[in-house]
């Protein structure tokens, strides 16, 4: 049984030994991500119902800096851009300007963490906590998912970086650095949907 | 060298049936991406803009920017169809299955659903 | 957690290139291959299969019980054997425990140990993360459980509608368990889904096309994804849940414009699919118990999957037939009742095809198949009461009354349960080389079915007398009295029938040495599993199965002859893969992922008491994610020397490239 052709040694192993032709991990990354859809999209709708139902307390239209959250949403936008250009980087072998790459997203996805901080702050000393009314707990709880999957992003790019200067990221490699781009942009996506429907439709 | 290929690690990049986009494809789509954000900016600046009108304006744009990421960036549009189907279906779940939950609160029925209420 | 995963083989170093061999210094390579540091380091799809069904019979002995103590005090009027407040937590522990901790993990028992062997393939797609999925789900089970001694047990009901469980109502810690306990166990589900998902998209042998697979693979795909999309619903639900009663959000605090409908219908977006989790499993293994026993093909194999999609799918669009009473509006009613009624028509479609496969069939009356005609009757029965709900004026009489509870535990309980009962007698012989009792089986089914229908066939007659359910105790004269007496005794029957199971199992194993040994295909079964020595070797398959025909190991022992007449050409005991797995190449196994579960349990019980805890549990989580990540998942030292041709099994990607081998491409850049 070992002869046909999808069981010769070689043939079989790397690349077309799964069913698909696909890796695993590839496959693994999208079905994740068809599975957070439906996690951002509860707490999205949520958000939606329940953002103007507050009874008191600082009002979204009162609170939103429209003009700062623009300048976060390109930040995230360019760090999908430095994301591809890492990956193709790597395939094409390019390990130095790779490492570049990386490190200019990760850079980019803590000044948009950065700025998230920064937001939550000034709405806090304008009034809105978390437990003020519950837009404060609706938006909070939303963007804070949304925080914490980018921190998530920037983790796993730091230790690609690692990877990297300690000589074990090569080009045999990068898929798994395109699986993790795959990762972040979602996250980059999940941010055009929250900036148009939480920040600029009021 | 053949046994070197035989056994790496991951792929070559199969699969991708087409060539991806190149660098400077990427900082085109980028651009064309960065226009729609400030399309999309510009809105705000819009004194008299009614809600419906926004909506009107901004939910295409950002279903635009979501199509292009999802296809351009994330090799949807080369890759295995399995993986579209994938995302596709959770995506697609979470629209309808969201969208009917808000109908019944009646969250569109300030425009035109107003009959499902 | 697929992340975690990948994790591990990018941060995988080449063996031999600077790895200690105890990653981190905690660890050294478990090697035991038997004895308990095998079972907590284990790998293997069988032994965790194996464990998940044990923990599943363990936490059934707790639901049960608590089911006894409900019935007990309801047995007769005005009884006091529990107080209202206890009675609250005792019928939503039975709940939350024999849905979560005993369906649930029941199926994940019989998904992965059979559905890699179904594939053909020697193990899941990631190994590690299998094990983290059992153990969490472990974890989370006894986390739940230890609330008891915590201030005690969740009291809200199963379905716990907020704003009922918030603070205010609900003030002990139990809700807090609840919430962090399904969140926890959600993880687990997430885990095993994405898993178990990826390994039947890719790891089928050659020639296993998707219209080859067994229907119980099948099944289990559509189960898994039913599970990674609705588990994400209700993980929102339960986090809005924790951080109203932890950290004072407002999101159910209806004074505050909380609308406490967000809750039901967050809840049961993910509570109906997770209906269909419970029952389709068990719909899996009577499609491939009933055409063993009847000698016949399944009937209708595409009918029978695409009515296992359809009703993935449309699992999807009735969930609001749960909250009929709650002032929804007329059109929303009239359209969830039309697709509740419609999804009747899908699991018709399999009751059709069981029956018709048992038409004209040779049948033996074995334990297995009289629990999946056991199956097939009740679930008619319960599906039917389904029914009626969908009609949303009757269900505005039923809803929380005692039909409610009867329809649920004849779907549940008559299907759900008789399928994996009938599962386990059908493919014990399979898992650990000895059969159970048939004698003993067939009193334990009689018994079963006997006490499950003198349980909650009355309920059905007590719930249109107007009883409701959750409710402590009732007075005289209210004409409850007779059918709760019969209920109690049917529950003390199906008691009974349980401890037969119990010690039809001690019997069997003490009696096996005298039985003669099953074989590797004692039922002259049809799929894979059945073409590997009894029990399983520990790498499955000697070589990767070549699949030809649906049903392969059948066609493989039966041929037509030239007069078109099917005769058996091959003993099993010739054609099957005699098990010396010399060419096999295993995952090793590891320590990381019971140590990387133990922090939920640790942040869980933090978040409620003292955020110390939890911040020792996030210390856990985080050194474990390094440790798991710098131990490759090959063992370095049990590689054979050059490659197998079976890579892909070890399923991480983290390919067992000979060390001299990596470096070179490294330096080639």
């Amino acid at each position: 049984m070992t002869d046909t052709a999808l069981g010769t040694p070689g043939a079989a192993d790397h690349g077309h030994a799964t069913s698909t032709g696909i890796s695993n991990t590839k496959l693994a990354m999208w079905v994740y991500l068809g599975s957070d859809c439906l996690l951002f999209g509860s707490l999205i709708s949520t958000y939606l119902l329940l953002r103007h139902r507050s009874v008191g307390g600082p009002t979204p239209e009162e609170l939103f800096d429209i003009p700062f959250t623009s300048v976060s949403t390109f930040v995230l936008l360019m760090s999908s851009l430095t994301m591809v250009l890492a990956v193709s980087s790597l395939m094409r072998g390019d390990v130095r300007l790779n490492r570049i790459w990386l490190g200019t997203t990760a850079m980019l996805g803590a000044v948009f963490i950065g700025g998230q901080v920064y937001e939550f702050t000034t709405f806090y000393r304008e009034g809105l906590g978390y437990t003020t009314n519950i837009f404060g707990s609706a938006f909070y709880t939303l963007t804070a998912f949304h925080g914490v999957h980018v921190s998530v992003g920037i983790v796993m790019l730091m230790s690609m970086l690692v990877m990297s200067f300690r000589g074990n990221l090569g080009p045999e490699r990068s898929e798994t650095v395109e699986t993790i781009g795959l990762y972040w942009h979602f996250v980059d996506i999940v941010w055009i949907i929250i900036f148009t429907v939480v920040y600029l439709i009021p | 060298m053949t046994t070197i290929t035989d056994n790496e690690p991951a792929e070559a990049p199969v699969g991708h049936g087409h060539d991806l986009p190149s660098d400077a494809q990427y900082v085109k789509i980028t651009l064309i991406l960065a226009f729609i954000t400030v399309l999309e900016v510009g809105t705000y600046f819009i004194e008299e803009a009614t809600t419906t009108l926004l909506v009107g304006i901004l939910v295409p744009m950002m279903i635009v920017k979501f199509l292009i990421v999802a296809g351009y960036f994330m090799h949807l549009k080369y890759d295995n169809p399995i993986f579209r189907r994938v995302f596709l279906f959770g995506l697609f779940l979470s629209v309808v299955v969201f969208g009917v939950m808000l109908t019944t609160f009646g969250f569109f029925s300030s425009d035109f659903l107003q009959i499902l209420r | 957690m697929a992340i975690i995963e990948r994790s591990s083989d990018i941060l995988a170093l080449p063996p031999g290139a600077g790895v200690a061999r105890a990653p981190m210094g905690v660890f050294s390579r478990p090697r035991a291959k038997t004895g308990w540091r095998s079972w907590v380091s284990t790998v293997d799809h069988k032994k965790i299969g194996i464990m998940y069904g044990a923990s599943s019979l363990f936490f059934f002995v707790i639901g049960g019980i608590e089911a006894l103590a409900i019935r007990a005090q309801l047995a007769a009027p005005g009884q006091k054997l529990l107080s209202a407040a206890l009675y609250n937590q005792v019928f939503t522990m039975h709940g939350v425990t024999m849905i979560f901790l005993v369906v649930m993990p029941m199926g994940a028992a019989f998904m992965n140990y059979l559905m890699p062997l179904q594939i053909g393939a020697r193990d899941v797609a990631f190994p590690r993360l299998n094990a983290l999925s059992f153990w969490t789900f472990i974890f989370g089970g006894i986390f739940l459980n230890t609330s008891w001694f915590l201030g005690g047990g969740a009291d809200g009901g199963w379905f716990a509608y907020a704003p009922n469980t918030g603070v205010i109502f609900s003030p002990s810690h139990g809700m807090d368990f609840y919430a962090i306990g399904l969140q926890i166990t959600g993880i687990a589900s997430l885990v095993g889904g994405v898993n178990l998902v990826v390994t039947v998209l890719n790891m089928r042998a050659p020639g296993m096309t998707m219209m080859k697979l067994p229907v119980f693979t099948w099944m289990s795909l559509v189960t898994q994804v039913l599970l990674i999309f609705a588990v994400p619903v209700i993980s929102v639900a339960l986090f809005l849940l924790t951080f109203d009663r932890l950290f004072g959000a407002n999101f159910f605090n209806v004074q505050q414009g909380a609308d406490p409908l967000l809750w039901e219908h967050l809840f049961w977006i993910f509570g109906h699919p997770e209906v269909y989790i419970l029952i389709l499993p068990a719909f899996g293994i009577v499609s491939e118990i009933i055409p063993v026993f009847s000698r016949k093909p399944i009937f209708g194999y595409p009918f029978m999957v695409f009515s296992g999609i359809a009703i993935g799918f449309m699992g999807w669009g009735v969930w609001a037939h749960h909250m009929f009473a709650s002032g929804l509006g007329p059109i929303s009613v009239a359209a969830f009742s039309v697709s509740t009624m419609f999804i009747a028509v899908p699991t018709g479609v399999k009751i059709l095809n069981w029956m018709a496969t048992l038409w004209g069939g040779k049948i033996s009356f074995t334990t297995p198949l009289l629990f999946s005609i056991g199956l097939v009757a009740m679930f008619t029965i319960g599906g039917l009461s389904g029914v009626t709900h969908a009609v949303a004026p009757a269900d505005t009489q039923q809803t929380d009354t005692y039909y409610i509870v009867a329809h649920f535990h004849y779907v549940i309980f008559g299907g759900a349960l008789f399928g994996f009962l009938g599962g386990f007698y059908f493919w014990w012989p399979k898992v650990f080389g000895y059969f159970l009792d048939d004698k003993l089986g067939k009193v334990h089914f009689w018994l079963t079915l006997v006490g499950f229908n003198l349980t909650f066939g009355p309920m059905h007659i007590l719930g249109l007398q107007g009883m409701n359910r959750r409710i402590q105790t009732y007075r005289d004269g209210y004409g409850f009295n007779f059918w709760n007496f019969v209920s109690t005794i049917g529950a003390f029957i199906i008691a009974l029938s349980v401890l037969i199971f119990f010690v039809n199992i001690a019997r069997s194993k003490r009696g096996a040495h005298l039985q003669s040994a099953p074989g590797p295909d004692p039922w002259d079964g049809r799929s894979l599993e059945w073409s590997v020595p009894s029990p399983t070797p520990e790498h499955n398959f000697d070589d990767d199965p070549v699949v030809v025909h649906f049903d392969d190991w059948w066609h493989r022992k039966y041929q037509a002859d030239e007069t078109g007449r099917v005769v058996k050409v091959h003993e099993p005991e010739e054609i099957a893969m005699i098990g010396d797995g010399s060419r096999a190449h295993l995952p090793a196994p590891s320590y990381w992922p019971i140590v990387m579960a133990t922090a939920f349990p640790l942040i869980g019980y933090g978040l409620i008491f003292n955020l110390a805890i939890s911040f020792v549990g996030g210390l856990v989580l985080l050194g474990s994610m390094v440790g798991w990540a710098l131990e490759p998942s090959d063992d370095e030292d049990q590689l054979p020397h050059g490659h197998d041709g079976n890579g892909h099994d070890d399923g991480d990607d983290d390919h067992a490239a000979p060390a001299a081998e990596r470096e070179e491409v490294t330096v080639g850049d």
